[in-house]
């Protein structure tokens, strides 16, 4: 890529900083150039979210209509799968799937709601109640 | 404690990390590209059977980690390398190490990378950051691939260090043991130790999960997509292939710009004009993989979508592996100066 050729878009990056980017000058020898963004990686995120937003907004229908526990609404917006979330509350695979369906969540004790909560970084009230108030 | 660095900045994370923690023991020539280059850092993989995000396990370059271990150990310069089992323990050796004046690389998480933005911040744990002092009751950070220096609470930075999932970094904390003189000689001889085993890694590797043949592999997977996922899931898995190619770290085109950069810089250590030759096909291999995007944005976007559309992004990627392959072939016939 030729320096001049570098895109400077607009990107979710721009609010923090902008990249450094390697190119040729017209000499042909490489520098670097810093660039606010191409458009064409910036659209990749965007789809990415959407879908991300889209998961999210179905786990929630999914505990609505009693399908699923909240489990897997934090899941989904916390980002995480099921390995994640067994290695930050340190149950096992099986027991975290058994818990995602609403009977088990119903069940469990405080003190394990008490480690998914903080698993998901919220309190054991937000948990129950998928109400949560942050930016 | 303030300690004496200066904050540069990087395309990538583990390069920058490595270069300005090496100007700390006053090894000041190697520069962003050349530790990628002695480290062999350019690298293709896809893992099918792996699911990361929901999308493909796709990366560009080497295993976390390894582009500081190789630069140093090639460079002949010891390395201290702690994991934590207390988050006490870790932020007490932290400090002692500020106190003696050492700044040093520390393993995070990205998800509370607090000053990230949103968007940025999935379950990534190998992000690489240098902690160089702390002022107040903040951690003073010197992230490679922003502008300038920034800082973390010590909460913030605890629990960074301690994220969780794959790769969990358990407060690791690295560095160079000591001062050292760096020879000519010696760069020179590590800049052929590290293009002969990315030689290796990009020819070598048997089977099609890594290498150049793993990129001709991914090019027919991606004819096939179309059918097999859908239109809307072969899209977040081209939007995925994106993002590990250009987002950033990368220096844009999947770090093949920083390696022809780095072939460049290694003529001055080994003039064999071979070399800048050589670079020159890898830009045009970045620039294959740029266009490779942009056709895979217009598939992500719906802008196009027909069985012809999906050939021309997977014969992309079938050009690249070719122009590659012949790249890495040329620099295993390379003739280095003792």
């Amino acid at each position: 890529m030729k320096k001049e050729d570098i895109p400077q878009d607009d990107g979710a990056l721009n609010k923090l900083t902008k990249e450094v980017v390697y190119a040729v000058d017209n000499a042909g020898n490489y520098t670097t150039e810093l660039s606010t963004g191409w458009e064409v990686k910036a659209t990749a995120l965007n789809v990415t979210w959407k879908d991300i937003e889209q998961r999210i907004e179905d786990a929630r229908q999914k505990v609505l209509n009693n399908e699923a526990s909240p489990i897997l609404y934090f899941m989904e917006l916390r980002l995480m799968d099921i390995g994640i979330v067994a290695s930050y509350t340190g149950f096992w695979k099986w027991t975290i799937k058994q818990n995602l369906k609403p009977d088990s969540f119903k069940s469990l004790s405080e003190k394990k709601l008490k480690k998914y909560a903080e698993a998901f970084n919220i309190s054991v009230d937000e948990l129950k109640t998928m109400n949560v108030h942050e930016e | 404690m303030k300690n004496e660095f200066q904050h540069l900045q990087a395309a990538h994370c583990e390069n920058g990390v490595t270069t300005n923690l090496l100007r700390t023991i006053g090894v000041e020539k190697i520069t962003e590209p050349l530790a990628f280059g002695i480290g062999s850092g350019l690298f293709f993989v896809y893992i099918p059977f792996l699911k990361i995000n929901n999308g493909p396990a796709i990366a560009f370059r080497t295993m976390p980690g390894l582009i500081f271990k190789r630069t140093c150990d090639s460079l002949n310069i010891p390395v201290v390398r702690k994991k934590f089992n207390s988050k006490e323990s870790a932020e007490k050796y932290l400090q002692e190490c500020l106190q003696s004046g050492q700044p040093v690389g520390c393993q995070v998480g990205v998800y509370y990378l607090t000053y990230f933005p949103k968007e940025y911040r999935f379950h990534f744990n190998a992000h690489n950051i240098i902690v160089f002092g702390k002022d107040e009751d903040r951690y003073l950070i010197s992230d490679p691939v922003m502008e300038n220096a920034t800082s973390l609470s010590a909460f913030e930075l605890e629990r960074v260090r301690f994220a969780k999932g794959a790769l969990s970094p358990k407060g690791q904390i690295y560095y160079p043991k000591e001062q050292r003189t760096v020879t000519d000689q010696q760069i020179s001889k590590a800049i052929e130790t590290g293009i002969k085993r990315n030689v290796f890694h990009m020819l070598k590797i048997p089977g099609t999960i890594a290498g150049v043949k793993a990129i001709a592999a991914t090019g027919n997977k991606i004819k096939k997509w179309r059918d097999k996922l859908g239109q809307q899931k072969s899209g977040l898995y081209l939007a995925q292939l994106v993002r590990m190619q250009e987002e950033i770290g990368t220096g844009g085109g999947g770090f093949r710009y920083i390696y022809a950069a780095f072939l460049q810089q290694a003529h001055a250590f080994q003039p064999n004009d071979a070399l800048l030759e050589i670079s020159k096909t890898f830009t045009q291999a970045g620039d294959i993989w740029r266009n490779a995007a942009v056709q895979a944005a217009g598939i992500y976007k719906g802008r196009i979508g027909s069985q012809a559309d999906f050939n021309v992004m997977g014969d992309y990627l079938i050009q690249i592996a070719e122009v590659e392959k012949n790249a890495f072939r040329a620099l295993s016939k390379i003739k280095w100066n003792k």
